[in-house]
């Protein structure tokens, strides 16, 4: 029962520690697909956590730091979309100045603002996304009455009704019951979020005209041009849901993961999630794998740092926190095969004299 | 004669500096095939491109069906029933024939409908102008004949009723070529408008009704195809009389210079390119390959040269093997004279950033006559340049204009002098005419028969027939990596042709 519980608790923190991961990857796969490489999905997190917990510590609302974190991101989706898009810069050279200004605007800011030494003030209960655990689930259900006073309000519960009925079923069989509230309950409803995003970005890429035409404009933008479908707009668009995505992966790290913002609190994720897009060759699904994958591994060394292993002993703290960027290396290197990015990547569209 | 589809007045447009369209008038009637030839650089393609909304005129009038018509994009063109076929295909490789039709003409948000619809369409069209094609393949997996047909759908699709096709027959065989042929007979029988840009005067002349001649950004004269004849049209677009077919006496041919064994190339991704291949080539003769471009021409090249490695097999120069792991040294070949003029001038054969001074000895730049102590000597490179730019009519005439700047003829004329004046005694040639003009192609041709007038042995690969035909004491025909019939000068086309579409593989083996 001991090792079931640890199991448990490891690959509860995995799913934890994927979610930024995953949006972030999907926030990538957006812009590359299109052909727009983005190194500056680090720089775009970061100053989504840092709005979205300077938006929530001031205006005591979860969703509306939520809404800043998504609206700043965009805003720097946008920063890259001018440069590499409306004026063809470099696209590498573009994303690499976001991060920078990201990672100083946010200290300088927070420092101005909160005097906190560039964090922002702890979030309070109700500025931060809560966990859905068992017990919010029976009081959602032992409190849920339809009244036509509130039509609206109970129109919205009654969507939620089944799926808690459900759930709150699942918590209650016996064994497999703590398992089951541990791993798929106790999360925000920002992980949800983030793992309803991998269908529904395969749908939109091979279901919808947008991802018809996102998809072709990364492999031949002449060809999308000569159809007469504007390139510039298009990649516009797909960078907007990249800064969606990347608003969304920030407000996480600082409203969900922790509550409130510290300085460069991204730590390379968003360079580990570029990683997991090439792993997870631009597809959708492939990119929920390699990012639970990586998730792992972080979850997996902070869970074995210090107990001792069976034949090498006890290993130092150091090693098991390098192990997931080193194992990174050796997948990126050798496991993966070819990994055949969009045709047009990087590469800005210029008419053909 | 019927109403015109399109009428251009006073069509005009620059580059900078560049006046690529003057005062351009055409009337294209409906219902006819009307073909546009000119060299490159004549100003075809920007006048088409103007028409499909691609680019913005200057100034000057565009009719449709006779009333004026604003194209600003492609998709105004569409609306107006204007298609084209570019040369190099507005395709998305890894998508499907079905996703790529619809690209762009999709019914409404979700692709369910507006592949269903294409389904549909696509057996419609494939029942009227027979243009078979499997709605699920992969485009990169279909051959270029049948992505060809690929874009021709597509603007069909979109209601085109005229259509433009941009040098469409530069990929095909001579069989699909003709394919082509008869699916624009029947586009023009249905009552389509076909407008054919090509700088192949034969084309011209098998297929269209009226033919529009461009020079230098100016039209120079439109004909009744069946008024004018190909030497006609030929002094039309140079603006002098052209020899087509070069003359040249009998090769005397020599003892072997070069001897080519067993030799197997594979490329990057493994697949065997060049498949035992044994021939030799003697001194005063040329050698031609011909083939359609990717059956393992350049590959060959490349081992020949000493810049791929080979797999197995051996080639001789001289009786000395050359080194085929891939490591030979290109200053050792040349010293034992072998000189290279490349396929792909821009990336392989030229520095296009450089002067035309310092391309003209690249590769030979240790040669102690450019040299002055451990320093290029400036002054011998320069008055070297000047010499070879005289005696190849290099244009413009200037030393120290940088390499990007001439034009793809001239261009090719400094590969050409550099490797011809070191007197190397076998010459290896890539495409030797690629995008080069006619009156350019009769220069270089004169001088590569020179050459084997002075002995020498010459190789050329090229996928152009005509040229092949026309240097080529010896034909060679690869295809799918082999080497599946040699013929003498006087084959037929024909013959040729079908050797190149591996059809007669079992009777040449």
């Amino acid at each position: 029962m001991d090792l079931l519980n640890a199991v448990v608790q490891v690959l509860d923190s995995t799913i934890r520690l994927s979610v930024p991961l995953l949006l972030a990857c999907l926030a990538g796969l957006y812009s590359e697909r299109a052909g727009i490489f983005d190194i500056g999905l680090e720089g775009k997190m970061l100053v989504g956590a840092f709005a979205g917990a300077a938006a929530a510590s001031v205006f005591h609302s979860a969703f509306l730091g939520l809404g800043m974190a998504i609206l700043i991101s965009v805003a720097f989706a946008m920063v890259h979309g001018f440069a590499s898009i409306t004026h063809r810069g470099n696209q590498i050279v573009s994303g690499v100045a976001i991060n920078f200004i990201a990672a100083g605007s946010t200290i300088i800011l927070g420092q101005a603002w909160f005097q906190q030494g560039g964090r922002t003030p702890a979030l309070q209960s109700g500025e931060r996304f809560e966990s859905i655990t068992a017990d919010t689930i029976s009081n959602f259900l032992a409190n849920y009455s339809f009244s036509s006073a509130d039509l609206l309000a109970s129109i919205r519960g009654l969507v939620l009704y089944l799926p808690a009925l459900l759930f709150d079923a699942l918590a209650r069989i016996p064994g497999f019951g703590p398992v089951f509230s541990e791993l798929l309950l106790g999360h925000s409803i920002l992980v949800y979020f983030a793992f309803a995003m991998v269908p529904f970005t395969w749908w939109v890429l091979y279901r919808t005209r947008f991802g018809l035409r996102l998809r072709a404009v990364g492999e031949n933008p002449a060809a999308v041009d000569t159809a007469g479908i504007s390139v510039a707009w298009l990649r516009y668009r797909a960078l907007i849901c990249t800064g969606v995505l990347t608003g969304v992966a920030g407000a996480y790290l600082s409203m969900v993961q922790t509550s409130g913002f510290v300085k460069d609190m991204t730590a390379g994720k968003g360079y580990i999630a570029l990683a997991a897009l090439i792993f997870a060759k631009w597809k959708p699904v492939n990119a929920m794998f390699a990012c639970l994958l990586f998730g792992f591994l972080d979850a997996a060394s902070i869970r074995l740092q210090g107990s001792p292993l069976p034949v090498v002993g006890k290993v130092s703290a150091q090693f098991m926190q390098a192990l997931p960027y080193v194992l990174t290396v050796i997948l990126l290197a050798g496991f993966i095969g070819k990994a055949i990015p969009p045709r047009a990547g990087g590469v800005p569209y210029v008419k053909e004299r | 004669m019927a109403q015109a589809a399109i009428e251009l007045i006073g069509i005009n447009k620059s580059f900078g500096a560049v006046r690529a369209n003057r005062d351009i008038n055409l009337e294209i009637a409906r219902g006819t095939i009307h073909g546009i030839v000119g060299e490159n650089g004549a100003g075809k393609s920007t006048l088409m491109s103007i028409l499909y909304g691609f680019y913005q005129a200057d100034s000057g009038e565009i009719r449709v069906g006779g009333k004026p018509a604003s194209i600003k994009t492609p998709n105004d063109a569409i609306a107006l029933g204007i298609g084209m076929v570019h040369q190099h295909f507005m395709l998305v490789d890894n998508f499907s024939v079905l996703e790529n039709i619809i690209l762009g003409a999709e019914t409404d948000a979700l692709l369910k409908s507006s592949i269903a619809k294409a389904r549909s369409e696509l057996d419609r069209l494939e029942r009227e102008y027979g243009l078979e094609v499997d709605p699920d393949a992969i485009i990169e997996e279909l051959p270029v004949g049948l992505q060809q047909r690929v874009e021709i759908l597509k603007a069909l699709y979109r209601g085109a009723e005229i259509l433009i096709l941009d040098e469409p027959t530069g990929v095909l065989t001579p069989a699909e070529a003709d394919h082509l042929f008869r699916i624009l007979r029947q586009l023009k029988e249905q009552g389509k408008t076909v407008v054919l840009i090509t700088h192949k005067l034969r084309e011209i002349m098998a297929i269209t009704d009226t033919v529009s001649v461009m020079r230098q950004g100016t039209m120079v004269a439109t004909r009744e195809t069946k008024k004018t004849t190909v030497e006609e049209l030929a002094e039309l677009m140079v603006g002098r009389r052209v020899l087509l077919r070069v003359e040249k006496g009998e090769a005397e041919a020599g003892g072997v210079k070069l001897a080519v064994k067993n030799l197997t190339v594979k490329d990057s991704r493994g697949v065997t390119m060049v498949d035992d291949i044994s021939f030799d080539i003697r001194a005063g003769e040329i050698v031609g390959i011909a083939g359609v471009a990717g059956n393992g021409q350049s590959e060959l090249l490349e081992a020949i040269s000493g810049i791929r490695r080979a797999v197995s097999g051996s080639v001789m120069l001289d009786g000395k093997p050359i080194d085929l792991t891939g490591a030979a040294d290109p200053g050792e070949l040349r010293d034992r004279g072998l000189a290279h003029v490349p396929e792909d001038r821009h990336h392989v054969g030229l520095v296009l950033a450089f002067e035309e001074n310092e391309n003209s000895i690249l590769g030979y730049h240790d040669d102690p006559r450019y040299l002055k102590g451990p320093f290029l000597d400036i002054d011998a490179i320069t008055a070297d340049a000047r010499d070879k730019i005289e005696k190849y009519d290099i244009r413009p005439a200037n030393p120290h204009l940088k390499t990007a700047n001439f034009s793809g003829g001239n261009q090719q004329k400094i590969v050409l002098a550099r490797e011809i004046e070191q007197d190397p005694g076998v010459l290896i040639v890539g495409q030797p005419t690629r995008g080069v003009d006619v009156g350019a192609i009769e220069f270089i041709h004169k001088r590569l028969i020179a050459m084997r007038d002075q002995g020498k042995a010459v190789l050329v690969v090229s996928v152009e027939l005509d040229e092949i035909r026309s240097l080529s004491d010896r034909i060679l025909v690869m295809f799918a990596g082999r080497i599946v019939g040699e013929r003498g000068p006087d084959a037929s086309e024909g013959e040729l042709g079908l050797l190149m579409a591996g059809v007669e593989q079992e009777a040449a083996a």
